[in-house]
């Protein structure tokens, strides 16, 4: 990593709290990149899920976004979030890990590409009420936008957001009750 | 689901708008200095010789205390309750309040005789201190602890013991007004002892109440 790449997801970030779904989209696939990398290098025990890290990072980082003070940097925001998910994963399965505390070494971090197993959030989806469920699954799972997600459950655009953003809302916070 | 079908999901709901939590701290700042008026003005209020007082050193002193203690621990509170913000001065800056009450303990133990220190260290209010800093404390402590759990500090005990200390800073400012122990032995011992309570609470909520 380096300025360069800081001042670009600093800018993305930026223009998806203004409400730029396709900078924020961008913004989200490149930190988790950046996290997959992260969690792969610190989970050297195995009992964790990097992949599980990276979803629930992201979650957190959607649901804090306004914790971001956009004259900050970005990455030791991010950073700070994932090692918080990351000392949360291991505790909740009864494990202690040190983590060192340099943000050198994270930044060195290598985009890396995702595995395929189950995950953590499937679980927290199907704890959902049917109706939060059935949006969430639509617009990610089967990939719908929310235009076609509201044609084909019949309501509005409206009631597919509320849905999909107290749905989004409740996996992050059922990741955070969980201990 | 894979990470890229979560992305599309949080993408769909890049709209939604939430308050930043820099503007949140402020309006809660506010808030809590309106509950713990209006508990204290219910219930004891500011003591009736308050003009007279005013122009006493250690009555003043008082609020200098108070008030440090509170903008210290705001300081430090927004610091924490952000991810990967730099906590350093700021903890720094903490020291401030105890330094000052330090000095004034010093100063209080040069300017009075050795027989009334415990008199003035035991003082008339001590269990009124002891009971209101906290009562006044709490619903700003509430207040506070409810910010904590909106924002997202990575050590949600530390983050909820310091809320418990800015809940404490604002109260003892309302409380000082009441008092009539004015002596810094008094202030030292029993403001410090009501504050560390609203500390201990404050911890618990964050250890209870803050996650996220």
């Amino acid at each position: 990593m380096t300025g360069k790449d800081e001042a670009e997801l600093s800018r993305l970030l930026r223009a998806a709290i203004a409400g730029d779904e396709r900078a924020y989209a961008d913004f989200l696939h490149r930190i988790a990149a950046l996290v997959r990398g992260f969690a792969r290098r610190k989970i050297v025990q195995g009992g964790v899920d990097p992949e599980d890290v990276v979803q629930e990072t992201l979650l957190a980082i959607h649901v804090k976004r306004h914790t971001w003070r956009d004259d900050a940097p970005v990455l030791p925001w991010v950073y700070a979030i994932a090692r918080f998910k990351l000392i949360d994963a291991f505790r909740r399965r009864g494990r202690r890990i040190e983590i060192e505390i340099d943000d050198i070494a994270e930044t060195l971090a290598e985009p890396e590409a995702e595995t395929v197993s189950e995950r953590d959030i499937n679980r927290a989806l199907d704890g959902l009420p049917p109706a939060q469920r059935s949006v969430v699954s639509a617009v990610s799972v089967e990939g719908r936008s929310i235009g076609e997600t509201a044609a084909k459950f019949g309501i509005t655009e409206t009631a597919v957001r509320v849905s999909l953003h107290r749905g989004l809302a409740a996996i992050a916070k059922r990741f955070g009750r969980a201990t | 689901m894979r990470t890229d079908d979560l992305i599309k999901a949080l993408d769909a709901d890049a709209r939604s708008k939430a308050m930043p939590l820099r503007s949140v701290w402020w309006v809660a700042a506010a808030a809590a200095a309106v509950i713990a008026a209006v508990v204290f003005f219910l219930t004891i209020g500011p003591r009736p010789d308050i003009m007279v007082a005013m122009h006493t050193m250690r009555f003043l002193a008082k609020f200098v205390f108070t008030i440090v203690l509170a903008v210290t621990a705001f300081g430090l509170i927004r610091a924490l309750s952000t991810p990967g913000a730099s906590t350093v001065r700021a903890v720094a800056w903490m020291a401030a309040a105890p330094v000052l009450v330090a000095v004034a303990v010093v100063l209080e133990l040069f300017m009075v005789p050795e027989v009334m220190w415990g008199t003035r260290m035991v003082g008339t209010n001590m269990m009124i201190c002891m009971g209101f800093i906290p009562l006044i404390g709490i619903g700003p402590l509430a207040i506070f602890l409810w910010v904590l759990r909106y924002g997202a500090p990575t050590r949600p005990v530390l983050a909820g013991a310091v809320a418990g200390l800015l809940a404490g800073g604002l109260s003892a400012t309302f409380y000082a007004a009441h008092c009539f122990d004015d002596s810094p032995l008094f202030v030292a011992t029993w403001y410090t002892i009501a504050i560390i309570v609203l500390a201990a609470i404050g911890g618990l909520g964050g250890r209870l109440f803050v996650r996220w």
